[in-house]
């Protein structure tokens, strides 16, 4: 990255070419999601680019009811990607009903309108 | 925390009011806010031109405070502008206490006002303008509907892990409406049945309509000035025994255990500072925005170990007629919620240590706690009260 930016411009621009890449700091080791301009569990400026595994477990689950004419119902999960990090997100490939906590769940980037954003498939197996 | 003890019972809420609540056609913000700040200094036996000290917030207007001061007429040397969201107005508490202790101000006034329910700048408006000003990045595109759905992944959590039923969610908004049946000013007083609740429209899994609080209209206020001026004023004094706040998150995905909340932080500073614990407490006031919020709150301020709010409230222990009163106005679910709610849970806590209760009186009670929660479990604070008898 340059330092002409700052983390949040530079996540979603590789999100837009399809790149999903977490922060790992270099002082304490620890993933840090969302991006941050300085660790913020030690307080360190030095944070490096990674591309995550891509795998997760579903850690909280909603179904946000909506009539149809608003999109309808859709799935509102947080996950836990492997490394550490949670995040929000959809698990794209269930219905939204069909979600369950403890799900695994791997990450991919839908890149649309030219605007990248992650989501999750259900991988075989089901709930853990 | 020994600085804080010393603050224990200096101050007291010697004026309190409410305005405006359910339906308020016609009526701002800052009338609903301007009604209820005169009648909680009249309240007090004090007059507008006594009031050197203001605290208020607003879901909306981000300078919130300049405008009160120019409506009211005010010249306060003390100003607390501080926005938490719903919690906002019991933390205002500590920061009073230790201005008045200074001499900085003698008399705080702390008012809200919201028109949400009939305002022509409605939710969906703040909630897409809110977008702009006041962006999340990392939850928008996901389409969340917040605040409901942010407490709908914590009851999911919670329901996970502790075996917690949806009929023990039902449970809560059960009570709450039991009190407020109570209640001549709650905004809903039919009954409500578990069956009703659980029938009633899903909004976001697992809380139906019946587990998010009302959207009303709405203004409260109240009086804060020294334990020693107190006593020649003509209503009853009720003392600031403990206040603390804490916030670990803002964001739903960036709180570290959907089913723990800081309230276990400000609720164990909260009762440092007053030398007591929950088994001291007579009646509590705590921010149900949502059912799940009562039984995170009764876990983490330590009413009953975590895990067990779910048997807890379905025992009927927080019911009228239970050993433990808990949102005896009805609560945001039943009496009133016009956009935050905190400052509404501390007056009905006043009221009950005053005796004004009416059938909702909890006869005896000396001892009150009032809990503010502030956006999606992001910010917490929690009061606790006591008559002149717990000095």
């Amino acid at each position: 990255m340059t330092e002409s930016q700052g983390v949040e411009a530079f996540h979603q621009l590789e999100l837009n070419t399809g790149r999903f890449l977490i922060q790992r700091c270099t002082g304490c080791g620890k993933h840090v999601y969302y991006p941050r301009e300085a660790c913020p569990h030690c307080d360190s400026t030095s944070l490096d680019w990674i591309s995550p595994k891509g795998g997760g477990t579903v850690y909280a689950v909603t179904t946000v009811r909506r009539k149809p004419a608003e999109g309808g119902d859709i799935n509102v999960s947080l996950v836990d990607l492997d490394e550490g990090v949670r995040l929000m997100g959809r698990i794209d490939n269930l219905a939204p009903g069909a979600v369950s906590i403890g799900q695994r769940v791997n990450a991919r980037v839908q890149v649309k309108d030219g605007k990248g954003l992650v989501l999750f498939d259900a991988v075989d197996g089901g709930a853990l | 925390m020994s600085t804080l003890r010393g603050l224990r019972g200096s101050a007291a809420i010697v004026g309190v009011a409410t305005f405006g609540n359910g339906l308020s056609p016609g009526f701002t913000d800052m009338e609903l806010l301007a009604r209820s700040a005169h009648a909680a200094v009249e309240d007090a036996g004090l007059r507008m031109s006594d009031i050197d000290g203001l605290c208020t917030a607003s879901g909306g207007a981000s300078m919130w405070p300049l405008p009160v001061i120019e409506y009211l007429g005010l010249n306060p040397r003390y100003i607390d502008g501080t926005m938490l969201g719903g919690s906002s107005f019991i933390a205002h508490l500590l920061p009073a206490m230790q201005a008045i202790r200074s001499g900085q101000c003698s008399a705080v006034l702390v008012c809200y006002g919201s028109a949400q329910r009939t305002s022509t700048v409605g939710r969906r408006e703040m909630g897409q303008l809110r977008r702009f000003v006041d962006p999340q990045p990392y939850e928008y595109p996901y389409e969340p509907m917040l605040p409901a759905s942010a407490y709908a992944l914590a009851a999911s959590r919670h329901m996970h892990e502790f075996g917690t039923t949806r009929e023990q969610l039902a449970d809560v908004a059960v009570a709450a409406r039991a009190w407020a049946r109570l209640n001549p000013d709650a905004f809903m007083r039919a009954p409500l049945t578990r069956e009703d609740v659980l029938k009633s429209r899903m909004v976001s899994e697992p809380l139906s309509v019946r587990d998010c609080c009302l959207v009303t209209d709405g203004g409260g206020a109240y009086v804060l000035v020294s334990a020693e001026r107190a006593k020649s004023l003509p209503k009853k004094p009720v003392y600031v025994l403990g206040n603390a706040t804490a916030v670990w998150n803002r964001q739903i995905s960036s709180m570290r255990d959907l089913t723990a909340t800081s309230a276990k932080q400000s609720g164990a500073d909260a009762f440092a500072m007053a030398g007591m614990k929950p088994s001291d407490i007579d009646v509590l006031e705590l921010y149900d925005a949502f059912t799940i919020n009562t039984i995170l709150f009764l876990e983490d301020l330590g009413f009953c170990p975590k895990g067990e709010g779910g048997p807890f409230v379905e025992s009927g222990m927080i019911a009228p007629g239970g050993k433990l009163p808990v949102n005896t106005n009805g609560g945001g679910l039943s009496c009133t919620h016009p956009g935050m709610y905190g400052i509404f849970a501390l007056i009905e806590a006043v009221r009950q240590l005053r005796g004004e209760g009416g059938d909702r009186q909890v006869i005896g009670a000396m001892t009150a706690l009032a809990h503010g929660n502030g956006s999606t479990l992001s910010s917490q604070s929690t009061a606790i009260l006591g008559t002149a008898e717990t000095l």
